[in-house]
């Protein structure tokens, strides 16, 4: 089976051929082949084996994988996340899109009592089946024009907390995810697709835009664009 | 300077430097990846604890670790853990741990292996990993300085004190010291040292276990390590004990049940490896549970069973064969969590706290991580206000520079991946589900070899930047350590208890309820057994 790899090789970022001769391996097992095989400098970052500690996620052909949770196929091009500084080969640096989980106040941030019903649990489920393996982020067109963009995982996060009863102060929340936010996502399902774990941020995102309609915001570019369409007197927003 | 240096990322060194916080201590977390790609994240079952004010219920939670203990634990510490549990969880609950519910609204709980009651509250069957992402988002919220990719080499330790650890920091391969008041070991056990064999992260090897050995420090019970039964046999990914639960049923090739499933781990473990022995194939069979109720109750195994082994459950068997999923032993530490080494704590699975003995009863990881990381930072943080004269030993620091360097010439005559397989191949048969004493030797005269040939081993890739060559030289230094270390604390323990079979020595022997200690002295390893609750 033949299949590339986009490596960092003289400091330089090139794309490398190689044949294994493995029948229907995932392509973290073809990693580690190849690493134990042919080449020792391949670096590359692994650890469960089984799609839940977030670490070897990739592009493939363009489309973010978990290297082990994807059966290569022939003539495969694999390359490092984006919108992270490629340290070496595969590995990327995290620090850049973790730090926004702080920006976005993705966190309990002021606990109040509160009684959790079986519905209020499953209402966050899939959003907190989150792994941090970051693919989301690197799927996202926006970020390619506004590395601010505080992006999908984040804001999941953000809603996950927002949703959740016990926290006594969204409006905090909401507040932080107007700029950079939930209004710069162009809605096109790119880290639906992404995620390895089925959560769908773009729909989080849309439910974050209501949510804050409810604390007075709304889309900022239509009150901006073409100066504005209340002017003109017409309304697309519908109200 | 930190009061408090808490090395690994996990469940245990998060909840640690949250509730270092709390208490208003200065705390810095260092982690060899990122926090939440830590062990943490793969367990599954839940965290126990009983929620009501029923003593009863508390004491029936302490006899069940006690029994599954098997004369190892510490009733005083097992009280600790099951008296604060409710604690533990109504603190993670409070911080946004997203439990799963009852329908009235209470945290959820089910029945684990070997427990009375149902204790183990849960989210799904993510637990760990919504715990631990959880205390990831809070750790963010409250600021918590927390450094990565730096791979723990050896902590700084002169008079029986210790005054920090040395990393390298796997980006720019340098050494690094950081100097602390107090150092908090959480990195996790190491069943990866069954390479190929193993439930666990390929990053299980035990760096922090390794580093207290050299550093002096005394570590207990190694030998007891438990093993799940059901592991996919190709890929030794965990198939959850919820297919047992659910009636699946284990069988060989020729269709033939041999062991009652639902017996304990360590049991239906040494049945299953009897089979393989005898040069069967054993499978966990689940066909007959439908594929309604399959899709609907064990979705997972089944995906991973496609996915992994390539066959489909609902009309296949699933080979299986048992793997290495949990360490019992670690760093071997007193009541106060405190090593043998004067300011170096230890929690979680690093750590041997008396609370697993020689098994672990499901659902008790989480709940010893929790409990006892606020336990470790209280004691940690009054080591470290109460310590006036404070130095930067140096030399530790020359010394790991010297190796590292050494480590890009030497010769790499012999691979030690091909090595490290082999030691997991033969721990695995020889340090296994069953022990016997000639085995434990001729497994520990290879892991002595190899020890022998470390200095022609070496590494071929000699670049400067994030090599993940050498780091995994280095861990595999550590797993030869601390292979060597289980193997006589294995060959010392001439009885069987709980996950700890003797051939040669079956049955369980009252002279041996103790723990076993092993500590090295001028680079030689030394063992004995101390009482279980007395000083190390």
């Amino acid at each position: 089976m033949r299949f590339r790899i986009r490596r960092t090789l003289e400091e330089k970022s090139q794309i490398v051929e190689y044949e294994i001769p493995l029948e229907n391996p995932t392509l973290l097992e073809a990693l580690n082949y190849l690493k134990l095989k042919v080449d020792r400098s391949l670096t590359f970052s692994s650890g469960c084996r089984s799609e839940i500690c977030g670490s070897c996620a990739v592009r493939v052909n363009g489309k973010e994988k978990l290297a082990c949770g994807y059966k290569l196929q022939e003539n495969d091009l694999i390359e490092p996340l984006r919108y992270g500084e490629v340290i070496r080969d595969l590995v990327v640096d995290m620090n850049g899109a973790l730090d926004t989980l702080k920006r976005s106040k993705a966190y309990l941030d002021s606990f109040k009592e509160a009684t959790i019903t079986y519905e209020d649990e499953k209402r966050i489920e899939i959003q907190t089946d989150c792994i941090l393996c970051v693919s989301c982020f690197s799927s996202c067109p926006v970020l390619e024009v506004n590395g601010e963009f505080l992006g999908p995982f984040a804001l999941t996060r953000v809603y996950r907390y927002v949703n959740d009863k016990r926290e006594a102060n969204v409006k905090d929340k909401i507040d932080v995810i107007q700029k950079n936010g939930i209004w710069d996502c162009t809605l096109c399902g790119e880290c639906t697709m992404a995620c390895p774990q089925g959560i769908d941020p773009k729909n989080d995102i849309l439910m974050l835009r209501g949510k804050s309609s409810e604390f007075g915001y709304s889309d900022p570019s239509f009150s901006q664009g073409f100066g504005g369409f209340d002017d003109f007197g017409f309304n697309p927003s519908g109200f | 300077m930190v009061d408090i240096l808490i090395i690994g990322g996990g469940g245990a060194g998060l909840s640690g430097a949250l509730r270092a916080k709390e208490m208003g201590a200065k705390v810095l977390v260092v982690n060899k990846a990122y926090p939440t790609r830590a062990q943490t994240s793969m367990a599954q079952g839940g965290i126990n604890a009983v929620l009501e004010d029923d003593k009863e219920k508390i004491k029936a939670h302490i006899e069940d670790t006690l029994r599954s203990s098997m004369g190892l634990g510490d009733e005083e510490m097992i009280r600790k853990m099951c008296e604060n549990a409710k604690e533990g969880v109504l603190w993670l609950d409070r911080i946004g741990v997203p439990f799963s519910r009852t329908e009235d609204g209470k945290i959820a709980q089910r029945k684990l292996g070997g427990a009375k009651d149902k204790r183990a509250c849960y989210s799904q069957d993510y637990t760990g990993l919504k715990i631990l992402h959880t205390l990831y988002d809070q750790c963010v919220k409250e600021n918590i300085e927390i450094l990565n990719e730096k791979f723990l080499l050896n902590f700084i330790v002169e008079d029986g004190e210790v005054f920090g650890a040395t990393f390298l920091d796997i980006r720019e391969m340098k050494v690094e010291p950081i100097y602390a008041k107090s150092v908090i070991v959480a990195t996790g056990g190491y069943a990866h040292l069954y390479h190929g064999f193993s439930t666990n992260s390929s990053h299980a090897t035990g760096d922090g276990v390794a580093a207290a050995l050299r550093a002096g420090g005394k570590l207990s019970n190694l030998e007891f390590v438990q093993f799940h039964p059901t592991a996919l046999k190709n890929s030794s990914i965990l198939i959850s004990e919820s297919a047992r639960g659910a009636g699946g049923k284990l069988l060989n090739q020729k269709g033939e049940r041999f062991v009652d499933e639902l017996k304990t781990r360590d049991e239906v473990s040494r049945a299953v490896f009897r089979e393989i022995e005898k040069g069967n194939e054993v499978f966990l069979d689940i066909r007959h549970l439908g594929e309604e109720f399959i899709e609907e109750n064990l979705p997972q195994e089944r995906k991973l069973a496609i996915f992994y082994e390539g066959i489909d459950p609902i009309k296949d068997l699933i080979p299986i064969k048992p793997a290495a999923h949990y360490t019992m032993g670690g760093i071997a530490v007193n009541r106060d969590l405190q090593s043998s080494i004067r300011g170096l704590f230890a929690i979680g699975e690093a750590s041997e706290a008396m609370t697993h003995g020689a098994n672990r009863l499901g659902g008790n990881s989480l709940l010893e991580l929790v409990v006892f990381s606020k336990d470790a930072v209280r004691n940690a943080y009054e080591f470290a206000k109460k310590r006036d004269s404070f130095k930067e030993p140096k030399e530790q620091i020359k010394k790991d520079e010297n190796f590292l360097n050494a480590v890009y010439y030497l010769p790499n005559k012999i691979d030690f991946y091909e090595k490290r397989e082999m030691i997991g191949k033969i721990l695995y048969q020889n340090c296994g589900v069953f022990r016997e004493d000639i085995n434990l030797k001729a497994a520990l005269s290879y892991v002595r070899q190899a020890q022998k040939e470390l200095p022609f081993m070496g590494i071929s890739d000699k670049s400067r930047v994030y090599n993940t060559n050498l780091v995994e030289f280095i861990e595999f230094g550590n797993m030869l350590e601390l292979s060597e270390a289980l193997l006589v604390a294995a060959i010392s323990r001439r009885e069987s208890r709980g996950a700890h079979f003797r051939e040669d020595f079956p049955k369980s022997d009252k002279s041996y309820e103790a723990r076993s200690i092993i500590w090295k002295e001028e680079g030689v390893i030394c063992g004995d057994f101390v009482k279980v609750g007395n000083e190390i």
